[in-house]
């Protein structure tokens, strides 16, 4: 005997209430990369969404930022078990952006410079639940984190708000992207601890 | 700091290790995206993700993605043609 266990002490093993099931609080930003960080000059930067049908929505960096800004405040979870609360942004609802697309699809899938790709259901993108963000803490997005824009979507894991996004391609089928192809959860709610397939 | 550092594949050895019988630390993988072929131990792997991914030191193409679960791994090994492995000697004949 004599080992002492979290365990006992009486406290519940998280006293935040506020953070899902199996993560811990982090001051610090982690950097998370499944690759080279890729280099994206804003003069020649565009996000496209493409629907179901082939049509095509695209706007450069001067038009993105004409339009109106959000500057959300969220808390945001990793599903390496890191979790930040009350992080700044600002940048354009995804709201905004699909206000003139016509389409019946059910899913989206981010696509980004890089490569890497992250599937969410399209409804998970709208009604305030998301954005395409360009800065953080008051300053341009740093490269490392995604910029020059970055998906946010913080009630999924953040694997799901995709770093250097490009475009979103809608789609009447749901298609797995990077590490949903690689075990990780389809949807990735962090309160259901949706971390692996079949969570 | 605009690139993320990578490791070397040799770290590989003990994640794979879980997985394989045999030592992979001397199998050779072909990168299906580009041909290229060469040591499991020379991929640049990236470590400060979900998961482990390994890519090709050629052509940057992921070769390889091991997600380690709790109870479970995911080895996703789309972007290898071909893995070489050591294996014991067979007695010849037969």
């Amino acid at each position: 005997m004599g080992i002492i266990t979290p365990g006992f002490s009486g406290r519940p093993r998280s006293a935040a209430p506020e953070l899902p099931p199996g993560q811990y609080l982090t001051p610090d930003f982690p950097v998370l990369s499944a690759g080279p960080t890729p280099k994206v000059p804003r003069d020649t930067w565009e996000f496209v969404i493409t629907t179901e049908t082939g049509a095509e929505h695209r706007w450069s960096w001067d038009e993105m930022m004409a339009l109106p800004q959000q500057t959300p405040t969220v808390d945001i979870h990793c599903v390496t078990r890191w979790s930040k609360l009350g992080t700044s942004w600002q940048g354009v609802s995804l709201d905004t952006l699909f206000e003139d697309v016509d389409t019946a699809a059910d899913y989206a899938l981010a696509h980004c410079y890089g490569g890497y790709t992250t599937n969410l259901p399209l409804d998970d993108l709208l009604d305030g639940q998301a954005w395409l963000v360009h800065t953080f803490d008051g300053e341009e997005l740093p490269a490392e984190h995604g910029g020059p824009a970055r998906l946010l979507v913080p009630h999924l894991y953040f694997w799901k708000s995709a770093k250097w996004v490009r475009g979103i391609h809608l789609g009447h089928e749901d298609t797995p992207g990077f590490w949903e192809t690689a075990g990780y959860h389809d949807y990735g709610d962090p309160w259901r601890e949706q971390r692996y397939q079949g969570d | 700091m605009t690139t993320l550092p990578y490791v070397d594949g040799n770290m590989l050895d003990g994640p794979l290790g879980e997985v394989f019988a045999v030592d992979m630390s001397t199998a050779t993988g072909r990168c299906a995206h580009c041909g290229a072929t060469g040591p499991v131990a020379a991929l640049r792997v990236y470590s400060h993700a979900p998961g482990l991914v390994a890519r090709c030191p050629t052509c940057t193409e992921v070769m390889m993605r091991l997600v380690r679960a709790p109870e479970r791994a995911f080895l996703d090994l789309r972007g290898t043609a071909l893995l070489q492995l050591p294996m014991p000697q067979v007695p010849a004949g037969g």
